[in-house]
């Protein structure tokens, strides 16, 4: 496996210009979950021109609804959701400041334009990984929506969450570059 | 005559809730490792070598395998000769439902209306397809359902001029067009014939096979073969990035259908591929 790059939030500039589709990339830092519902209501306050629960600037939000905690845990299992029902929502809080995504699946021409205007990267995790993937994250707290549940908005401290670039600043697209490098006729 | 208790019911549903999320069958992790040798691409045997260890982590530390510990859905084989007592028997899966998902600290993602979209907060109502049949047993299985692969599943009423062709070509194009968002690899159940709503069933119920267990029809044996070898060379690969493994298996029911009709569903599952069941 190539060599995986450290990264910390919040995200730069220069952070996401240096991440290019296929690399690997270890997350430290503090990401915040945020799947369908939590979105709605967060792009409802951009409309309004209301604060939103949390200063997205620079920010990675990561599309997730984690298992309840056992006791002693911080967090139960905590892998992606399907990124593209975020499709409709992503462009305005990268409007917003937000400088990257984590979740699975593809997203959409518009999230992608929304990117390499802002310059955000979107990252892929590995789906069905939660019980794995939950190691990495060192502390959970809900900030907003408590009443969505498994849904609420949650700021997870993270340490070396594994990672790939699936969707860069330029345009680059690993999903597509991918079938056209092993799809057979 | 056999007397079940609903209590019983309840408890037993309870366990399998709990274990089917924790614990991945060996036929699925096998595939997995099978699939390590023949991987052509870095970042998609990197992706499997994650699914393998999370999936070792699960049920070393009981933990959920996947975040989406899903929409209950159980089958129940009633044999005709049984007498339940002591409650409503959908209430006691319901509650054995209930509370496999509280103590197993499991993901409540149920809503109480499709539009409202309020959680239930407790996984309830469970999806329960009850049939009847010979003995005086009772079998429960449960096939708890992640969102991410059911929403990449489809059910076309085709012509029958279509034909086995037509088929196979909407397989293809169904996995093509998931890409990532069901986590491939992926296992595909597909429903032929019957009605709208039966060869749905089909495709559902095909998911319950193991990995590997091949249709009875040397026919449908060979198609499932062929889709397999077919899906594979679609290059969509684990979680979408590409690469060889894209499903672990395909699985066909076939059904009777109308003069007029060629039915046919495409059930996606995801590799967590969980079912458990239990014989009363």
């Amino acid at each position: 496996m190539s060599e995986k790059k450290i990264i910390t939030t919040p995200l730069t500039d220069e952070t996401v210009e240096d991440l290019k589709i296929g690399d690997n990339v270890l997350i430290t830092g503090t990401i915040y979950t945020a799947r369908d519902a939590a979105h709605k209501r967060l792009v409802e306050l951009i409309d309004k021109g209301a604060e939103l629960p949390f200063d997205v600037k620079g920010q990675i939000i990561y599309f997730a609804g984690p298992t309840p905690p056992k006791p002693g845990q911080v967090i139960g299992s905590a892998g992606p959701t399907t990124s593209y029902r975020m499709n409709a929502y992503t462009p305005k809080l990268i409007g917003a400041g937000q400088k990257g995504m984590i979740g699975k699946g593809e997203m959409s021409a518009e999230v992608v334009e929304a990117m390499k205007k802002q310059k955000a990267v979107y990252f892929a995790a590995v789906g069905g990984a939660g019980a794995l993937i939950s190691k990495s994250i060192t502390a959970a707290e809900v900030i907003a929506y408590d009443d969505l549940g498994a849904e609420a908005i949650r700021k997870l401290t993270v340490k070396d969450f594994p990672a790939i670039v699936a969707l860069d600043c330029r345009g680059g697209n690993l999903f597509k570059e991918g079938i056209a490098k092993y799809g057979q006729k | 005559m056999r007397e079940i208790k609903t209590d019983t019911i309840t408890d037993a549903v309870r366990q399998i809730v709990m274990d089917a999320a924790t614990d991945l069958g060996d036929d699925v992790v096998a595939a997995l490792k099978a699939a390590k040798k023949v991987e052509k691409s870095p970042v998609g045997l990197d992706i499997l070598n994650q699914i393998i260890d999370n999936a070792k982590i699960a049920r070393d530390e009981k933990a959920p395998m996947c975040q989406d510990t899903g929409y209950a859905v159980l089958f129940v084989e009633l044999g005709q000769d049984v007498h339940i007592t002591g409650g409503d028997f959908e209430e006691a899966i319901n509650e054995g439902v209930r509370r496999g998902y509280k103590d197993g600290y499991l993901r409540k993602s149920v809503l109480g209306d499709p539009i409202e979209r309020k959680n239930t907060g407790d996984n309830t109502p469970a999806i329960i397809h009850t049939q009847i049949v010979p003995g005086d047993k009772m079998k429960i299985t449960i096939a708890p359902k992640g969102g991410g692969s059911e929403n990449m599943s489809e059910v076309k009423m085709m012509k029958p001029s279509d034909g086995i062709e037509g088929v196979k070509s909407f397989v293809l194009d169904r996995v093509l067009r998931s890409g990532g968002n069901p986590c491939p690899p992926v296992i595909i159940g597909v429903g032929i014939g019957g009605t709208f709503e039966k060869c749905a069933m089909l495709a559902k119920k095909s998911l319950l096979r193991g990995v590997g267990d091949r249709h009875p029809n040397k026919f449908y044996a060979d198609l499932e073969l062929e889709l397999l070898e077919k899906i594979n060379k679609l290059g969509v690969g684990p979680q979408g990035l590409g690469g060889t493994t894209t499903a672990l298996d395909v699985h066909v029911e076939v059904h009777p259908c109308h003069i007029a009709s060629l039915p046919v569903a495409v059930n996606t599952q995801c590799h967590a591929a969980r079912h458990k069941e239990v014989v009363l």
